[in-house]
């Protein structure tokens, strides 16, 4: 790893850890109520609670909570499908684009509506604008606003004892948006587009390039599907053109809550590599940091919120823990190159640059994959799938942790919680001692609600994988040959399961088959972790405290923090290893051992 | 639970009306009025006419120019409608059967060159519209310019050199050169 590599990680940490402090105080705050923006904003919140017919004072239990929420999301799920489907005929569509298919749109809605952002299409030529903003963006913000209200219910199933109610889901939703989101998200914006980020409604741009373009055309039947040979080889024509159509729109707007609440559905098929979404290395840096501000700030409104701050300093320090030495081993392998690259007399000194941007090289495109992919983010600004074996290695690892080391917006903190109930009762089981966790027992209901959350994901990621490998229309999809293959499928269901977006973009994923599979996966890996999570925060609520004797494990120290770690490596990841064996770890040792 | 339905959808329209038609719009108010040259895209122009984005790579295969890095956008390359890469994985032969080619396509268009050429300059970037390459991409290319344009070399590697953008305060980003910027100057020099 270079110099630079290291110089430019240390300063991330140094700037993320100075932000969460301050941002998780005000989150603690505003979400009680309490502080400046409320007390501006009451006559919004008052105005809009009065023409829902809500009342703000009247706190929910955790059964009223999870039907609010999943209301909230099947209505957003039902607003995407029909703007997708009846895009044609809205206004806010310059290039008129088409109504988006039956299956592409499901896959879709639930794609957004679920945090994961996962796109089977291309943004640039086939959303309109009115989508990409009323559906899409509007669905940034709420799945956001989603993962982190039920964190911060479950946080109050810590912070009370004895109380059946664990908060207003409408008001948590709305006060989340309103002085979170919206505020930053905007601030943001305005730094992006001045570094080159567009924002607009024009109609793409013809320019005339310096020079004439000759390039093959694929020749089209009466139908408009491409030719092929008998050999099933496209058939194509020698053609020219000196023009260059630039794709326009309302970029930054959505690039700003695209990041900052872990969505990563880029208003482009390129992503964050995309000069016109990530144009500048600094704007790639801020991206960086914006990724990880809000799910690194939660934890310390959970040590607010539950009255002791070392409880969240300790859950952010196993975070971060893992993150470096991910992000080391990322950075270590890109920087290697592709020796059969080498074997053709090209300089390897500059990395393995397939897929990746000149301006962001190794060093910035290494530590965004490792941070998009621990946050359940899934922006990229570098391809993936064209990663080395050991350097794509590290994204699918990451989403295979559960997505819990910082993870997504609220999501990752209340699957870490999980895993730190889980990590004490492993204790408690070392020590017979009853399990305890901030001052509640850990009983029989909440440990099923926790195996419940922890095995949800690895179960659907396993199973549709398998699916996937012996079904026609899974391998179908496939792009590149052998081991890596395999791994393109397991990736897409790593990524689908785990709520966070990023692909092995190869494979060909808009196909009823993977638009149906993903879809079904990224429901259950969402709601059928976000269910059991509540259920737990009600049953925690409903508990006494008790107090703190000689014989509490305490839950802030090093000890505790290894214990976590140990955790989330042991029974998040272990389930994984034969399939990860399969993938790219035979690739590793084919590049490099047999070649 | 009947009486969590009004309440669901109203707080959806308005929340809707927030962040998907007050918010886009307030930011492309502001973007348009303080920030109207990159928010519309940074296009430059030459004569009046616009002739490409600052941001956006041109496919260049001329000996006269500096080329940029491949582009497998299709149909085709540096299509700025259809972002995206190769995804080829590392192993994969077509691939080595790519990056060949387009060594070939720089060895014959100067057969002179024997120096050993900058991976960026024969593998495709992320977008397919990446508009840099790298500086020592570009003086791997100045031979061949020279001697399409009758220049000195000595020339052009002033020219890479007054073109060359560092890592910003030493951290950010790598160091590279924008193509399109960089022709746009070897036309301009009499």
């Amino acid at each position: 790893m270079s110099y630079h590599a290291w110089i430019l990680l240390i300063l991330y940490l140094v700037l993320l850890l100075s932000l969460v402090k301050p941002l998780g105080i005000y989150i603690a705050n505003v979400m009680e109520g309490q502080g400046i923006a409320p007390r501006l904003g009451r006559w919004v919140e008052n105005a809009l609670y009065r023409l829902c017919g809500i009342n703000a004072s009247e706190e929910m239990g955790w059964l009223k909570y999870a039907f609010a929420i999943l209301l909230f999301n099947l209505i957003g799920i039902l607003a995407v499908y029909a703007l997708q489907r009846l895009q044609s005929w809205l206004p806010l569509n310059p290039q008129a684009m088409a109504n988006v298919s039956p299956d592409s749109s499901f896959n879709t809605a639930i794609s957004f509506a679920t945090n994961t952002n996962w796109q089977g299409y291309s943004g640039e030529s086939t959303m309109s604008y009115l989508t990409q903003m009323l559906g899409l963006t509007v669905q940034n913000f709420f799945s956001a606003a989603t993962g982190i209200v039920v964190v911060i219910a479950l946080i109050r199933g810590f912070s009370r004892h004895t109380a059946n109610i664990i908060g207003n889901a409408w008001v948590d939703i709305t006060r989340i948006t309103l002085y979170v989101l919206l505020p930053l998200s905007f601030i943001f914006a305005i730094f992006l587009v001045s570094q080159g980020v567009i924002q607009n409604f024009d109609s793409y741009k013809d320019v005339t390039t310096l020079e004439v373009t000759h390039y093959d055309n694929p020749k089209l039947d009466t139908a408009g599907q491409p030719l092929k040979d008998e050999k099933g080889n496209p058939v194509t024509e020698p053609a020219t053109t000196q023009v260059q159509t630039l794709a326009m729109g309302p970029v930054a707007s959505q690039e700003a809550i695209k990041m900052l609440g872990t969505n990563g559905g880029g208003f482009f098929n390129a992503n964050s590599a995309h000069p016109y979404e990530n144009p500048t290395p600094l704007s790639n840096f801020v991206q960086m940091l914006s990724i990880f501000l809000i799910p690194g700030a939660l934890c310390l409104t959970f040590g607010r919120m539950v009255g002791d701050t070392r409880q969240g300093w300790a859950v952010l320090a196993a975070m971060t823990l893992m993150f470096v030495v991910m992000a080391v081993v990322a950075m270590h392998f890109e920087q290697q190159g592709n020796p059969l690259l080498a074997r053709l007399g090209v300089d390897m000194s500059a990395g393995n640059m397939e897929g990746k941007e000149t301006r962001f090289g190794i060093a910035d495109s290494g530590l965004f994959a490792t941070i998009t992919t621990l946050a359940s983010c899934g922006a990229v600004n570098a391809t993936h799938d064209s990663f080395m074996p050991m350097g794509g290695f590290v994204p699918l690892w990451n989403m295979m942790l559960g997505e819990v080391v910082f993870g997504g917006v609220g999501s990752g903190l209340y699957g870490m919680l999980v895993f730190a109930v889980m990590a004490v009762f492993i204790a408690g089981l070392m020590i017979g001692r009853t399990p305890e966790y901030l001052g509640k027992k850990i009983e029989a209901f909440e440990m099923k609600m926790v195996s419940i959350a922890i095995l949800v994901t690895p179960l659907l990621v396993l199973a549709c994988t398998a699916v996937a490998v012996i079904a026609v229309d899974g391998i179908a999809g496939i792009a590149n040959p052998g081991a890596h293959g395999f791994s393109e499928i397991l990736y897409t269901f790593t990524s689908a399961a785990n709520n966070n977006g990023s692909a092995f973009a190869g494979i060909s994923a808009n196909t009823p088959f993977y638009n149906g599979m993903t879809a079904i996966a990224m429901w259950f890996g969402r709601f059928g972790v976000i269910v059991p999570v509540l259920a737990l925060a009600g049953a925690l609520a409903a508990k006494k405290r008790i107090a703190v004797t000689s014989g509490t494990m305490p839950t802030h120290g090093l000890m505790f923090i290894t214990l976590l770690i140990g955790t989330v490596l042991l029974v998040g990841a272990l389930n994984y290893v034969p399939a990860l064996a399969l993938g790219p770890v035979i690739e590793h040792l084919m590049l490099f051992g047999v070649h | 639970m009947k009486d969590l339905l009004r309440p669901a959808l109203s707080l959806f329209v308005l929340l809707t009306a927030i962040t998907g038609l007050a918010y886009p719009a307030a930011v492309t108010v502001i973007a348009q009025t303080l920030l109207h040259d990159t928010a519309s895209g940074s296009v430059l122009f030459r004569d009046g006419k616009p002739i490409g984005s600052r941001l956006i790579g041109q496919n260049f295969a001329e000996p006269k120019y500096f080329w940029g890095r491949p582009s497998v956008t299709l149909p085709q390359p540096y299509n700025a409608t259809a972002s995206g890469g190769s995804n080829q994985g590392p192993l994969n032969p077509a691939l080595v059967d790519a990056v060949k080619a387009r060594i070939d396509a720089l060895k014959a268009a100067d057969p002179n060159s024997h120096k050993p050429i900058p991976t960026d300059l024969v593998t495709a970037s992320a977008s397919g519209l990446d508009p840099h390459i790298s500086p020592a991409a570009a003086h791997y290319q100045v031979a061949r310019i020279a001697a399409a344009r009758g220049l000195s070399p000595d020339k052009l590697n002033t020219l890479i050199a007054a073109h060359t953008e560092d890592r910003l305060w030493g951290l950010f980003g790598e160091p590279r050169v924008n193509v399109l910027e960089l022709n746009l100057a070897l036309d301009g020099i009499r």
